[in-house]
């Protein structure tokens, strides 16, 4: 494609480089721009000059955050003793959206998948090891996703945990709230059999 | 038991049939033609309602008529006594619709096994001929038409094992080791390599009595006909075993022992079949099989699935053919399609039968 402009080119480029957007929906999201004039695209250059510059990650939990230490870690109110760990900010945000959890959160900010080329060491793996032995942690809950990758880090990081006093909990998978058993896929239904709780425990809140 | 009955087919652009209606017998129907009228093409549509894919062309793109872009199958049965309506579309650059009572299934595995069919046919000869994997997948295929929780642990089984490789390629690489990550997949492997190998293990000697019986009655002949599962966590627990090699599966990038490497071992009277056997021999035993695996998925959906016999005479003789055809007619089989291309040698043997039989013939 021939652009009248090397300006707007050098723009799309860029804009094409981002997940899930070619170079057409970029030439049209750059000329929307200019539409609606330096303004907003000024506002935007601004936005991401920040997130570049002051964007960091908290020191303890490694959650996004625009300070040293995010605002969950230095909530007073939130439990020290229980940790949940999961794989990067939306879980949180999906977690902290229930307003059921009360701990503190150690985001390992991806899953071990030697095929995607992740080991152990490029995620906070050693840094969630590090807060259990200097923190007063009593039980750590994995809130991983129910897949392989999902299962072999957790599985990982519970063997690292051999040996430490800590409550290892995993979020429990099973039938959706309001889904009706006939719909349920099998595997799922059959996992919710295996793992059944006692029912006076679903009665508590 | 419950029976299964196709009461008719109508096909669009499926392989070289460009439209073609037909109504079928509830027992015995032959279809006769010269090669290349698509008698073999019209089984194959059958087992396309009944498995969602094709059993004779690995792509669907293969089973669309040359020069178009979309086929339909659409197909009325009586499953249980109730009339049921399956039709599937599928077009090029599209997710494949398959429509039951004019409900579209949101995943196609939920259909595979609710109209099951056996084919049997020449090309079952590369079951013999063919890798390792080829008999791995037909015991996962049937394994799995009856026990989800079967293919749930081979996909992740398959899973594990390409993040087990990927991680050994990744080490080689690096020249870094990692032993309790290894390890890590190592015991993954073996939780789910455990639960596939008890089920083909459960699955192997069900089937073995089966096969037995069925070759006695189709060769005519007392010969020891076996199948044995072969499989590395007969003598060693996967786990360890993994560990044992992790230098050499460091060494060449890849796993080397696991439920991926497990073979069926087929004999007549003790010798490998594959070796030994005579034309006539591999394929009476073939058949054997192919019934086996018919009583087998019976047995566990308590439906008796179709029975689709492709190009019935190859490599046997009448008299063969006859008792074969004695057999599938006793009221253990169901609902039955033969191919064959000459309409005469056919309409005799099948007549003779069963009176009621149906000759459709393709031109």
């Amino acid at each position: 494609m021939e652009y009248a402009s090397r300006i707007l080119e050098e723009s799309v480029d860029e804009i094409a480089l981002l997940p899930g957007i070619g170079r057409k929906t970029a030439l049209r999201l750059a000329l929307h721009l200019i539409r609606r004039g330096p303004q907003s695209s000024r506002r935007l250059a601004d936005a991401l000059n920040k997130l570049a510059d002051n964007l960091q990650h908290c020191s303890r939990c490694y959650n996004i955050s625009d300070e040293e230490l995010c605002s969950i870690c230095t909530n007073p109110a939130r439990l020290d003793k229980v940790l949940c760990v999961v794989e990067d900010i939306r879980d949180v945000m999906a977690i902290e959206s229930t307003s059921q959890f009360k701990g503190r959160y150690h985001v390992l900010g991806g899953l071990i998948s030697p095929l995607e080329g992740i080991g152990p060491s490029e995620l906070q793996i050693e840094s969630l090891l590090e807060r259990v032995g200097m923190e007063e942690i009593e039980e750590i809950i994995f809130a991983l996703g129910a897949t392989v990758e999902g299962d072999s880090t957790s599985f990982y990081i519970f063997r690292k945990l051999q040996g430490k006093t800590v409550k290892i909990t995993a979020i429990s998978r099973g039938i959706g709230v309001g889904d009706q058993l006939e719909y349920a896929d099998e595997i799922t239904l059959a996992r919710s059999i295996q793992h059944r709780i006692p029912y006076e425990d679903s009665l508590k809140r | 038991m419950d029976s299964l009955c196709l009461k008719d087919i109508r096909l669009y652009n499926f392989k070289n049939h460009e439209s073609l209606e037909l109504s079928f017998s509830d027992k015995i129907n032959c279809i006769v033609g010269r090669n290349g009228v698509g008698k073999t093409a019209l089984l194959d549509a059958v087992y396309y309602l009944s498995m969602c894919k094709s059993y004779f062309s690995s792509n669907d793109k293969q089973t669309v008529r040359i020069q178009e872009d979309a086929f339909m199958l659409e197909g009325n049965y009586l499953r249980s006594d109730k009339e049921e309506h399956i039709k599937c579309g599928w077009k090029q650059g599209q997710k494949k619709v398959f429509k039951r009572n004019e409900k579209a299934y949101d995943r196609l595995s939920d259909h595979i096994g609710v109209f099951p069919s056996v084919v049997i046919a020449p090309k079952d000869h590369e079951l013999i001929e063919g890798g390792s994997e080829l008999r791995r997948k037909f015991a996962d295929q049937v394994i799995s038409q009856s026990n989800p929780a079967y293919l749930d642990a081979l996909i992740h089984y398959n899973r594990v094992l390409l993040q087990r490789n990927a991680l050994l390629k990744m080490q080689q690489q690096s020249g870094k080791r990692d032993a309790s990550l290894l390890e890590n997949y190592d015991f993954q492997l073996e939780l789910y390599g455990n639960q596939i190998f008890n089920a083909r293990q459960a699955f192997a000697q069900s089937m073995q009595e089966l096969v037995q019986s069925y070759y006695a009655q189709i060769s005519g002949r007392q010969e020891e006909a076996s199948m044995e599962y072969q499989s590395g966590l007969q003598d060693y627990s996967l786990l360890d075993e993994l560990k044992k090699r992790a230098s050499i599966d460091c060494a060449s990038g890849y796993t080397s022992v696991g439920i991926h490497k497990d073979d069926l071992q087929w004999n007549l009277k003790g010798m490998s079949l594959k070796a030994f056997g005579s034309q006539g021999q591999q394929k009476s035993f073939l058949i054997a099989l192919k019934l086996a695996q018919f009583d087998f998925i019976s047995k566990k959906t308590n439906i008796k699935p179709i029975l689709l016999l492709d190009d019935i005479f190859d490599k046997l003789d009448a008299q063969r053919v006859e008792q074969l055809i004695q057999l599938v007619n006793t009221h253990h089989y169901g609902q039955i399609f033969i191919t064959d291309t000459h309409a005469d040698r056919t309409s005799d043997i099948v007549k003779r039968i069963n009176e009621e039989s149906v000759i459709h013939e393709l031109n």
